[in-house]
């Protein structure tokens, strides 16, 4: 895999006092079940942030009401200085600076590579077609899969799909990604253009909160990694100190089982 | 006694000319409000999608004949004086669009919700997300089945006959009883009937077949 020195910190520096997102006392409830327990979090601009754990401990839900595909119950999240309501014009202005991928892809199947990128820009931005494309082909030609442009998303294998879905979400230039699994729907043989792709991101100083299992890709990018269970971050910690000496027997339990599946 | 000649060819005709037109109009009106009534059915709002879901029982749980006096009737009940094809255009629409509204409600609700969340994460807005995203596809995907409910519809504007509107079905009725012939005047109805809703069927049918060709 990935070596796992950390990547040039200088060319990727955090700026500590410039906090991106911050999470305060989040509590998220489906019907009767407690799904995310008062959990709060500050990211950083520049910052990029592992969330593991195993299935069903809350890391989907966690990254979703960031960009309000789950509604929180109480507690407040400020993204990029500008605080949630619980009104359309709000959660609208927010989703405009956190970019999304998701772990089965969901381009649109009947729009074309290019379309699917450029689509966003003329109804959400404005733009005209022909500046909207512009835009489109530079962030396909970043994720090197600009010969695909004019194919339909079936015709892509899932690697080349989930590059076009990062693509897809860079065209407007937003603040945050977000990355729920990115690749565990992924032949292994397609992981690796879709993780190197993700660090070019954090190259480039990308602010990230990635869900992933990957510990070649957390120890090389991450400047922090959450460990979740049960609806709580049971242990936060730099990659190195968090893959070598778990402090919870959760999350040694869950760092075992990885390893055994490895 | 009279015989099947030219003047009775054209009276069915004249009848085949309203079937097709209440076919059309009623398809037209149906799919335009049928579109508002699954947009309503998938609404985020309890009760709109209440009214609609009502709304399609209601027309759904009845008897089209029963829609179709009832209409009939009770426009003229409230001294709308309408031409008889208006208020049997206004049944059929009323009846058209609670099953396109259903059909449609159903393609949309079996897309992904991935698509629908992708688009919310791209902040594209209700409009753009249905007429770009939900709509082209749960279109498609619908194509057999609303095929399949124009044929149904085609046959079904016989019932219109009932409220005194002279269509295929009773323009036959009428030479029949002219000539006499009924196998006769019956047999050439119902290959009228057949030369339109087959090949429809056919159509539907192929789509069908690519279509999950194209899934597999
Ligand atoms: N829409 C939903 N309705 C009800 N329960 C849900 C829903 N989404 C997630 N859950 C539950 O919330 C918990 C956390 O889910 P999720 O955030 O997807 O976990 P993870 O991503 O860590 O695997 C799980 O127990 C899951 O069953
Ligand atoms: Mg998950």
């Amino acid at each position: 895999m990935q070596n796992t020195s950390p990547l040039n910190t200088a060319s990727m520096s955090v700026s500590e006092n410039e906090t991106l997102i911050e999470l305060k006392n989040i509590n998220k409830w489906f019907g009767g079940f407690h799904a995310l327990k008062d959990i709060s979090l500050t990211v950083n601009k520049g910052e990029r942030i592992v969330l593991c754990g195993p299935s069903g401990s809350g890391k989907s839900t966690l990254i979703r009401c960031i960009n309000h595909l789950e509604a929180i119950k109480d507690g407040t999240i400020t993204v990029a200085g500008k605080e949630m309501a619980n009104d359309a014009k709000s959660i609208d202005s927010i989703r405009r600076e956190v970019g999304m991928v998701f772990q089965s892809f969901n381009l649109f199947p009947h729009l074309k590579i290019i379309d699917n990128c450029s689509l966003a820009l003329r109804r959400v931005k404005g733009m005209q077609r022909d500046e909207a494309e512009v835009i489109a082909r530079k962030y396909l030609d970043r994720v090197h899969i600009l010969e695909q442009a004019d194919k339909y998303p079936a015709q892509l294998s899932g690697g080349q799909q989930q590059r076009v879905a990062i693509a897809r979400a860079l065209c407007m230039e937003p603040k945050v990604m977000l990355f729920d699994e990115p690749t565990s729907a992924l032949d292994p043989e397609m992981v690796k253009e879709v993780l190197d792709t993700m660090i070019g991101l954090a190259q480039d100083g990308m602010t990230m909160i990635c869900v992933t299992h990957e510990m070649g890709f957390a120890r090389k990018v991450a400047n922090r990694v959450l460990f979740m269970a049960d609806g709580q971050v049971l242990e936060e910690a730099a990659p190195d100190e968090f893959f070598s000496a778990p402090k919870h027997e959760r999350a040694k339990a869950f760092l075992g089982e990885i390893l055994a599946h490895n | 006694m009279n015989a099947f000649g030219l003047p009775e060819i054209l009276f069915l005709l004249q009848g085949l000319k309203w079937t097709v037109l209440l076919t059309i109009i009623s398809f037209i009106g149906g799919g335009v409000i049928g579109l508002l009534i699954a947009l309503a059915r998938v609404s985020t709002s309890p009760v709109i999608q209440r009214l609609a879901a009502a709304y399609i029982a209601l027309f759904q749980g009845t008897p089209l004949l029963m829609q179709l006096f009832i209409i009939y009737y009770g426009l003229a009940l409230l001294q709308i004086n309408v031409d008889a094809w208006i208020a049997v255009s206004f049944a059929y629409t009323a009846h058209a669009s609670a099953f396109l509204g259903d059909i449609w409600r159903g393609t949309i609700q079996s897309l992904p919700r991935g698509q629908t969340e992708a688009a919310n994460a791209l902040s594209l807005g209700y409009v753009s997300r249905m007429r770009d995203i939900i709509l082209p596809q749960a279109l498609k995907i619908s194509l057999p089945a609303t095929i399949g409910f124009a044929v149904q519809l085609t046959k079904g504007t016989s019932l219109a006959a009932i409220v005194g509107f002279i269509e295929l079905a009773r323009a036959g009725q009428i030479v029949s009883n002219l000539i006499f012939q009924p196998l006769l005047v019956f047999g050439i109805v119902g290959l009228i009937y057949f030369a339109i809703c087959w090949p429809m069927s056919i159509w539907g049918t192929r789509m069908e077949r690519r279509m999950s060709r194209n899934h597999a």
